[in-house]
């Protein structure tokens, strides 16, 4: 494996800046360079680059999809969220219409933010190119062929020309796919969710979203430590925080970035990633959720460091 | 993890000391259990005495939610007292100190749910 490459990080429904999130972070860029003299374009980028993401960027808006480089021919990509619709014309863009390629998808789970983009992936409705859809779900078909059932959407599935297969995975098993060994486990969220250990090349990314830890079981934790053992990349959902996760939003399915780094921490990964963020936070408080995340790992830290960062719309890991 | 309680009028204090890790936190939770029946029958404050807690993980924080969200079912109050600067952060971080009444000291706690607590704090 050689890169992860994000195109999607929020939970529930895609979101976008507005007018005025925008014009806020404007007035931030120009108040901070407030008495400086720019030499050149160059320097303006250099100071705009040091602004930090919740300035002089965003963590974006695309619901759930993340592309897991192999180094190989073919494609690896978690979820279907709306990420998947720049992916597909990325990937267009690349190859062209008339070059088939194969891309094998893990589905985490059904709800639509994960599965929304599917209708808008241009490549799979050109023949030639394989699509190999990959689950723990039995009615993982039912539930993507439905979404473009009328009157939800006016294309039918019957239209995607592409090779298309659905595979079922049973967690626990390892399986060999795209040059991979993968791994699928069962995790708590309403209507089940599965999460995925990816080893290849003696690297690990362990992709686990939209799973609620309920702190009861230790059982369950352990279960947990080792989906992420010495894994050099773990992806999390980390949509609420901890007394959200324990009180007013228990059962809603999802974690929080204290769980995450504490599963990582007794797991020996290297590299936490904070996921699916709650659409409702802005750029300022996912970085600050983030900064929490991170001084919570170091005043506990015992033994090497963990690496903590908040996954945004195009951001790329190096493996 | 260590465990002691004690009492002022009505108000009792437990006393958790130590790490109140993964493995710890059934501990606390189990500990905890008379002392919050003991409150609820009576309708009386709980005061968690932080003061030799070095830390709290996500499962012991658990712990503090289950035992608060039980004792406003029964019109009760427990109020974390005297946390270390650590625990304080972790509180701070895991947004617990908007969910629970943190205050700096077991004085300072006992002032907020009885005055004859207080009374009998002082006395020694």
């Amino acid at each position: 494996m050689k890169r992860i490459r994000f195109w999607g990080t929020r939970g529930s429904l895609p979101v976008s800046l507005t007018a005025a999130a925008v014009r806020e972070k404007v007035i931030a860029a120009v108040r901070g360079a407030s008495g400086r003299v720019f030499a050149s374009v160059r320097e303006v980028g250099e100071y705009v680059d040091g602004l930090g993401l919740a300035v002089s960027g965003t963590y974006g808006g695309h619901t759930s999809c993340v592309e897991i480089e192999t180094g190989g021919p073919e494609y690896v990509l978690c979820d279907l969220g709306s990420g998947l619709r720049p992916f597909g014309q990325a990937a267009l863009a690349r190859h062209g219409p008339a070059s088939p390629q194969t891309y094998h998808i893990f589905v985490s789970h059904l709800h639509w933010d994960h599965i929304m983009g599917l209708p808008f992936f241009a490549p799979a409705y050109i023949p030639g190119n394989r699509v190999r859809f990959y689950g723990g779900h039995a009615e993982l078909e039912t539930a993507l062929r439905r979404q473009q059932d009328p009157p939800s959407f006016p294309v039918d599935f019957s239209y995607l020309r592409a090779d298309i297969e659905f595979v079922h995975l049973e967690p626990g098993r390892r399986y060999d796919i795209a040059g991979m060994t993968v791994t699928a486990k069962l995790q708590h969220h309403a209507g089940d969710s599965y999460g995925y250990r990816f080893e290849s090349g003696g690297r690990t990314v362990v992709y686990t979203t939209d799973s609620e830890h309920k702190l009861v079981d230790p059982a369950e934790t352990d279960g947990f430590v080792e989906l992420f053992r010495n894994a050099d990349v773990v992806i999390f959902d980390a949509m609420y925080s901890l007394a959200e996760a324990t009180s007013i939003k228990a059962d809603w399915g999802h974690s929080s970035n204290v769980v995450g780094v504490e599963l990582c921490q007794l797991a020996g990964a290297r590299q936490l990633c904070l996921f699916h963020h709650e659409p409702a936070n802005d750029d300022a408080t996912i970085g600050r959720i983030l900064a929490d995340a991170r001084r919570l790992e170091e005043i506990t830290r015992n033994g090497e460091p963990l690496l903590v960062t908040a996954a945004y719309d195009g951001m790329e890991i190096e493996l | 993890m260590q465990f002691s309680s004690r009492q002022f009028a009505e108000v009792l204090v437990a006393a958790p000391g130590g790490r109140i890790d993964h493995a710890a936190a059934g501990a606390l939770e189990q500990a905890l259990a008379p002392l919050l029946a003991q409150a609820e029958s009576r309708k009386a404050g709980v005061i968690l005495d932080f003061s030799d807690v070095e830390y709290i993980s996500s499962v012991g924080l658990r712990v503090l939610m289950v035992a608060a969200k039980r004792m406003r079912g029964c019109g009760a109050r427990i109020v974390v007292a005297a946390p270390r600067p650590v625990v304080a952060e972790i509180f701070a971080i895991s947004r617990f100190d908007r969910v629970l009444d943190i205050v700096p000291s077991v004085r300072g706690a006992l002032g907020h749910l009885s005055a004859p607590a207080l009374a009998a704090y002082d006395a020694g």
